[in-house]
């Protein structure tokens, strides 16, 4: 009954897109007030029968429903209860049903949030939100239902995979996919302007927030996720050039493109078609990259069961929103114009080139995740791409953005004039070099030539975002929090630079064999092996290994890496255990009975690895920070309630 | 000029589907990685006979026949799905079967032909696993089609099939071979 | 779903799962003789990949093959082989697909020219427009009174 319900309501709920999306982009080309008032209650209507279908989904799967497929492929009685809720977006029909409900979700706060916008142009937000609500929910509805049922009912479920038996994975799907699908707003924004044939500087400003709040979204989903591999994928590495962390990383780069590109467009009204270009590609990754994740047409570590139907029908999908929004983009785009002018060093020539760097990055990151595909494409032979070429090919465009940095958030809007920041930044890269090569060279042996440039860059930055707050601060000027929110997320990126840095020039790493009551040596560490015992969890058992660890001599800690049977599947996974001491993080894997009572160990010490993603959180702490800024609001509060669909061009607010 | 730069991104998009829709059509078929040795001389070996292995199988001997060099093991179940299709080739009587018996055990390899059958003209034990590398396998069964003057002329990946036996491998033999083929069947 | 050991039929791993089949990763205590052979070794496995896995280095994979490939790596190693000999021999036999470095040759050279290319292109773009912004900026005359961020 409780599945019926919810197919039921997932189909009532394509109608209501379908309507949403009529209404809103057609009720406003023909001037329909009545047709534009419908949007909102079909918004409403969406939500709730989405959201009754999410909760069906997840009835089914905490009461156990081993008739419906889905749950019986993805779950098993065995299974805690807060993995079988995790496991409604375990594989790939529910974690469609959890991107349309988080795309339901952005809608309703779009309706709240665009309520007091002229009503034509929320009407078409909502509209080309409801596009992409009813082409997905068809998607679901034509390839992938999770509601169907077995005949006769499974007597149990074939359980979840067990790596995704953590808590890592309950969380970082539902706020990766907040972040993708609320690039979605940025673009029916610029789906709208492009429908109204307008784009001034109010536009970027209520544009802003969403696009800052998805980013931030996103920095935070693809942190969970790194730190998720990071653990449960046992060996270590925290980022692979995965296709499927590309997918995530490309829709990241361009949307930070885009946050930098409509801080222009808001305040110059200038690089207007670029802004609005930079809005519909961003989204238009985050649905290649679904494309790619789930079609089977790249190898991935985590790509979802794919068939070629799907990939056909999400192929059939793209054409029709990035081709008809690029359509549109061409027809649209020349219209805007804009004479203002600036200097060479003034911000907006930062920006220009801090666009141009995350954009060629994004293309980068692109060309390598295609690289495989457009290889078999053209008959030039199979490929595989990996961190050998996108370590350095990434780093060609990112070196300068860093370097530019500190630099232009210095430069005034306008007018080149950086004299009166000379001297602080001058004294802040001496102080920066210092420091980079003190870290590089004093405290730890070896390491690479970048890897003192990397450490400077990211003292650099830190040092050179703190000198603008702390002159406000010093003569008492309040500091608005958008500055504020721009100066944390700076910080953070330096932050991140430095930790990267650190970890990739001085992790120390090795495979070793003990027997029992044997120590191994890495770098200062001691590893001493205590055996091992076996281990009982709910749905699994194995043996868990005990070793002590010290640091010269000072207790570090007792790890008990872990190397667990699952019952259902018969799957061996690797639990590592890891600890943090002092800044770097000591892992401990457990490998195979060598006999003897010997067991193979993998042992790691990562200097600053977790600072990559307290980094991360910080640079969307920054982005939150600043979508809170009073300016957002008051704008907002300011706008006409009624205006006409003409362009209006208003004056500039200050 | 100016407006082409706003098609630019539609027209690079158009690009990008064109390689998307390709993607599909083959993506059944990605995993399956063209062997860099055909049209390339067969790796040279000698190593030890199955059924008695004190007598060695050795490139040097097969020189001046064609042959089928198939890859194989008791553990893979998908070389047990071939197994009647190489029981087939061998009665046609066009091509000798010669069989690597990947990182298997004896013992079981030998029972394993016995109850099933055995298609092979002459079988060659990789222990290890290190011939198989030389070949460039990277799965069981694969199956390497190898002319007179020891050049590797084809490689089949996975089960082979009657379709794959009669559109990709007949083929490739030499006329009179293959004309033998129609005449008999 | 059991764990798939060293056969199979390439398509039909395809067919299940969110995340690839091999969870279990390789441990290789193999030492190696010198801490310069080790590095090499390291830096060798790290940089092939395992081709019956889905997306992981040799040095990562837990499939027999992989153990296997290590293994003749290694015999390479002590057998006195340089890298570059050891990376030929590896793609003679299995070719370019199992370098995670795409080679710099006739049929990879757009991969590896894009980046640059890209970024000549953008910076020249971003150039004109400046130049254009900067007459644009010197005939008006009214200063700017904007704030930050």
């Amino acid at each position: 009954m409780i599945p019926e319900l919810g197919q039921f309501a997932l189909i009532l709920g394509m109608l209501l897109a379908g309507l949403q999306a009529f209404f809103g982009i057609v009720g406003p080309a023909l001037q329909r007030d009545r047709w534009m008032a419908a949007v909102t209650p079909a918004v409403s209507g969406q939500f709730v029968m989405v959201a009754t279908s999410m909760g069906c989904l997840v009835a089914s799967f905490v009461a156990n429903d081993f008739s419906v497929a889905y749950v019986a492929e993805n779950s098993n009685s065995s299974l805690p209860l807060f993995y079988r809720v995790a496991a409604v977006w375990g594989s790939h029909s529910g974690s469609l049903i959890l991107w349309i409900f988080l795309l339901a979700c952005w809608t309703l706060a779009a309706a709240v949030g665009t309520q007091r916008l002229p009503k034509a142009f929320a009407a078409r937000v909502l509209g080309v939100l409801g596009l992409i609500s009813f082409g997905f929910l068809l998607y679901t509805l034509a390839t992938s239902n999770p509601f169907l049922r077995l005949d006769p009912p499974w007597p149990d479920g074939e359980s979840l995979n067990p790596i995704l038996q953590d808590p890592g994975l309950a969380g970082h799907p539902p706020v990766l996919y907040t972040g993708y699908v609320g690039l979605a707003v940025a673009f029916a924004f610029a789906g709208a302007a492009m429908l109204e044939g307008r784009l001034d500087k109010d536009w970027a400003r209520w544009t802003r927030p969403w696009t800052t709040a998805a980013w931030a979204f996103l920095s935070c989903g693809i942190a969970l996720g790194s730190w998720w591999a990071y653990y449960t994928l046992g060996w270590g590495g925290f980022w692979f050039w995965d296709p499927v962390e590309n997918a995530s990383f490309m829709p990241w780069l361009m949307a930070t493109a885009l946050i930098h590109s409509l801080a222009v467009t808001e305040k110059r009204g200038l690089f207007k078609s670029w802004t609005l270009l930079l809005a519909v590609l961003a989204f238009s990754l985050s649905l290649v990259g679904t494309f790619l994740v789930r079609s089977g047409v790249l190898v991935s570590v985590h790509s979802f069961a794919a068939s070629p139907t799907r990939g056909t029908f999400i192929l059939a999908f793209l054409i029709v929103m990035i081709g008809s929004a690029l359509a549109l983009y061409a027809w649209r785009a020349p219209l805007l114009k804009s004479d203002a002018g600036f200097e060479l060093t003034a911000r907006e020539s930062f920006l220009l080139f801090n666009n141009i760097l995350l954009v060629t990055a994004c293309a980068t990151v692109f060309a390598g995740t295609m690289a495989p595909l457009i290889s078999s494409a053209l008959n030039l032979g199979k490929l595989s791409v990996g961190p050998p070429y996108f370590n350095p090919t990434f780093l060609l465009s990112m070196l300068p953005l860093l370097a530019l940095l500190p630099i232009g958030i210095h430069a005034r809007w306008k007018r080149g004039n950086l004299s009166e920041r000379t001297r602080p930044l001058i004294l802040t890269v001496i102080a920066a070099a210092v420091i980079g090569c003190a870290i590089v060279f004093g405290l730890f042996t070896g390491g690479r030539v970048l890897s003192p440039v990397g450490v400077a860059l990211g003292v650099w930055i830190i040092l050179s975002s703190l000198i603008d707050p702390l002159d406000r601060l010093r003569r008492h000027i309040t500091i608005p929090r958008a500055v504020l929110g721009m100066t944390l997320a700076h910080i953070g990126l330096g932050m991140f630079v430095i930790s990267i840095t650190s970890v990739e020039a001085f992790t120390a790493e090795r495979d070793v064999a003990l027997a029992q009551g044997e120590t191994a040596q890495l770098g200062a560490y001691d590893f001493r092996f205590e055996g091992v015992q076996p281990v009982e969890g709910p749905n699994y058992s194995g043996v868990g290994g005990t070793v002590i660890v010290t640091r010269n001599g000072a207790p570090v800690g007792v790890m008990h890496p872990e190397k667990r049977e699952y019952w259902v599947q018969h799957t061996v996974t690797t639990a590592s255990s890891i600890k943090m001491y002092r800044t770097s993080n000591v892992l401990v894997a457990l490998g195979q009975d060598l006999g003897d009572g010997r067991w193979s160990l993998r042992l790691q010490v990562r200097p600053l690895v977790s600072f990559i993603w307290l980094a991360a959180f910080i640079m969307a702490a920054g982005g939150m920070l600043g979508i809170s800024d009073r300016r957002y609001r008051l704008q907002r509060a300011e706008a006409p309630a009624i205006a006409p669909v003409a362009a209006i061009t208003r004056s500039e607010p200050g | 000029m100016s407006r082409l730069r706003f098609i630019l991104p539609l027209l690079l998009f158009a690009l990008l589907v064109a390689v998307f829709a390709i993607g599909i059509r083959e993506s059944p078929d990605k995993d399956l990685i063209p062997s860099p040795l055909i049209g390339k001389p067969a790796p040279d070996f000698s190593l030890p006979n199955l059924t008695d292995p004190a007598q060695r199988v050795s490139s040097t001997q097969l020189r001046g026949h064609w042959y089928l060099l198939n890859v194989w093991g008791t553990w893979c179940g998908s070389c047990r799905m071939e197994h009647s299709m190489l029981l087939r080739i061998k009665q046609s009587g066009l091509i000798p079967l010669v069989g690597l018996d990947w990182k298997d055990d004896r013992d079981d390899a030998l029972s394993f032909l016995k109850q099933e059958g055995d298609p092979y003209a002459t079988i060659a034990v990789d222990r290890d696993g290190s011939e198989a590398i030389m070949w460039g396998v990277y799965g069981a069964p694969e199956t390497f089609l190898v002319n007179p003057q020891g050049i590797v002329i084809y490689k089949y990946i996975g089960p082979i099939t009657e379709q794959a036996w009669t559109q990709q491998i007949l083929p490739r033999l030499p006329m009179n071979q293959t004309a033998a083929a129609g005449a008999s069947s | 779903m059991p764990l798939r050991t060293a056969s199979l039929f390439m398509a039909a791993i395809m067919a299940a799962l969110l995340l690839g089949t091999s969870v279990a990763y390789a441990i290789a205590p193999e030492q190696m003789p010198t801490p310069q052979l080790e590095t090499r070794y390291l830096a060798l496995i790290q940089g092939f990949r395992c081709m019956q896995c889905q997306d992981e280095s040799l040095a990562d994979s837990p499939v027999n093959l992989a153990a296997d490939m290590r293994r003749q790596i290694r015999d390479m190693l002590l057998a006195g082989k340089t890298d570059q000999q050891i990376r030929d021999f590896m793609v003679s036999r299995y070719g370019y697909f199992i370098l995670f470095k795409p080679p710099f040759v006739l049929k990879t050279a757009w991969l590896w020219l894009t980046p640059g290319v890209l970024l000549l292109v953008g910076v020249l773009v971003a150039l004109r427009v400046i130049r254009q912004r900067a007459a644009l900026a010197a005939t008006d005359l009214e200063d700017n009174d904007l704030t930050d961020a």
